[in-house]
């Protein structure tokens, strides 16, 4: 994965300004305390899953949209995952409200229990956290994505799908009610199904469904902490996510 | 059998001996595992995890507990795709990629958790995985293949069932999370080579063989919230996969591959 060398804030905002005829739009997200790579966040356009490494910029936001604060503690990370289920839900409906060329009966199926399964993860959220701290619906845009592409979707659903995975598993330690952590194991196995299914579509009969580029030498399973996964989901969400609540851990290698 | 008779039945199977009597006698000298081919482990594998799960003080006995409990099925994992993989003529050429990748991912997990353990991982007893010749494991493909799901689906469900007993210890609850969807990941694999959706509906009617593994999984309930009404009843028990947190059922469905 191409590293960018972390610019100053001003550099930052040229770099990107110039790459603006190559990217649909910038987003980027509010932090407090929090740094990043400017330029990978906002200006990569090779793959939604620009990997972005901590450095040292101050936080930009888009301010054509509201900023929205997760919150602390457990409900911060209820709303996280939340924020990541709204996510998924929009991709797949908007998958299936606009099929690729060519997709197959079996594809759309699972492409379909997908969409299913998201819109049912985000209802659960949005019934099962407090409306007093509940975040709103989050404005997304998949402009980055060509709906008319098997590769592009199947890419993407990988991405999201992974992603999702080493989200749940790297916020299990953060959670302090027991409850919250069955719910959240509940849903990560589906979504680790999910992207076993996803890749065995895209390279079927092989090592992908659990590939190594995922799973490690110790037979381990991507994780993130949060501050790992917002940027990557960033390029998606137009609304400012404030995550500066949410209980922290050490980067997971 | 109470939870304590079974870790202290993995510490020392000959407890088991007057408990099992009944049934028919369980022999000793299988129960001690001496049959046990060793697995023989990179030995870097395994400095790496101890390394990074290096422990200032002994783990508490209801983490060790847990972890035996992944233990146990790891080890029947890795054995049960250690000889299929060598059974000339089983795994069919087209296939063998899939189950070589489930072969080494078990074979880390057995090294991972005999790594964190170590003096504290159970004896794990000798395996027959025909169950005394109520299977064809591995003189047909498709028993195999069925064991293998249902292997894979209980595996996930156990794993999540020890979740809350690992949540005290961040590092170690991490790694359990993260060696729970590798299981899902196989475990989907696996269903979609037989032919299924990689997710398990409650509609799913497998074989009797298999009704321990996916007893519960209907529930449509979380959190309080019932989730049947937001799209439909069946995408509702994909949606969420259900723990199997009581430890005498975990050692029910292993025990029944235990060699007598």
């Amino acid at each position: 994965m191409k590293k960018h060398t972390p610019p100053t804030e001003r550099a930052a905002l040229d770099f990107c300004a110039d790459l603006a005829a190559s990217t649909e739009r910038r987003r980027f997200l509010k932090w407090s305390g929090v740094t990043l790579a400017v330029a990978a966040v906002g200006c990569s356009s090779d793959s939604p899953a620009a990997a972005v490494a901590p450095v040292g910029t101050a936080p930009l936001f888009d301010p054509g949209f509201p900023t929205v604060n997760l919150g602390t503690g457990d409900v911060g990370i209820l709303n996280y995952a939340y924020s990541l289920e709204q996510l998924e839900a929009a991709f797949y409906t908007q998958v299936i409200a606009t099929p690729y060329a060519g997709m197959t009966a079996p594809e759309r199926q699972i492409l379909d229990d997908l969409r299913k399964h998201e819109v049912i993860h985000r209802e659960f959220f949005r019934a099962a956290i407090p409306a007093a701290v509940r975040i709103p619906d989050l404005q997304v845009t998949f402009a980055s994505v060509d709906f008319t592409s098997r590769a592009s979707v199947l890419g993407t659903a990988q991405v999201f799908e992974d992603l999702g995975v080493s989200a749940y598993n790297g916020a299990g330690q953060l959670l302090e009610n027991l409850d919250y952590l069955l719910v959240a194991g509940k849903i990560v196995s589906v979504e680790a199904r999910h992207a076993a299914a996803i890749r065995d579509v895209l390279q079927p009969k092989t090592a992908f469904f659990a590939g190594d580029d995922v799973v490690n030498a110790q037979g381990l399973d991507v994780a993130r902490v949060p501050m790992q996964v917002l940027p990557l989901a960033d390029p998606f969400i137009l609304t400012n996510i404030d995550a500066s609540g949410l209980p922290t851990a050490p980067a997971i290698a | 059998m109470d939870n304590q008779l079974l870790y202290a039945a993995l510490e020392d199977p000959s407890v088991l001996d007057g408990e099992l009597s009944r049934r028919g006698a369980l022999r000793r000298s299988g129960l001690l595992g001496a049959g046990l081919a060793a697995l023989t482990m990179p030995a870097a594998m395994t400095a790496l995890a101890g390394r990074a799960f290096a422990q200032a003080a002994p783990l508490p006995v209801p983490i060790v507990n847990a972890l035996n409990v992944a233990y146990l099925l790891e080890r029947l994992e890795a054995e049960f795709y250690r000889i299929g993989l060598a059974t000339t003529g089983l795994i069919p050429a087209a296939d063998r990629a899939i189950f070589m990748q489930v072969s080494k991912h078990e074979d880390a997990h057995v090294a991972f958790l005999a790594s964190v353990l170590g003096s504290k991982a159970a004896v794990i007893p000798a395996f027959d995985f025909t169950a005394g010749g109520r299977f064809d494991t591995f003189t047909n493909y498709e028993t195999f293949k069925l064991l293998s799901q249902g292997f894979e689906d209980f595996g996930v469900r156990a794993y999540k069932g020890q979740a809350g007993v690992l949540a005290s210890n961040d590092a170690i609850l991490t790694a359990a999370l993260r060696i729970h969807s590798v299981e899902a990941r196989h475990a989907s694999e696996i269903r979609r080579l037989r032919g299924l959706k990689g997710w398990i509906p409650d509609t799913e009617t497998p074989s009797p063989a298999l009704a321990a593994v996916y007893a519960g999984e209907g529930n449509t309930t979380h959190l309080g919230v019932d989730v049947s009404g937001f799209v439909d009843a069946i995408a509702a028990t994909e949606a969420f996969d259900e723990p199997v947190s009581d430890v005498r059922v975990v050692f029910a469905v292993a025990s029944t591959f235990f060699r007598r």
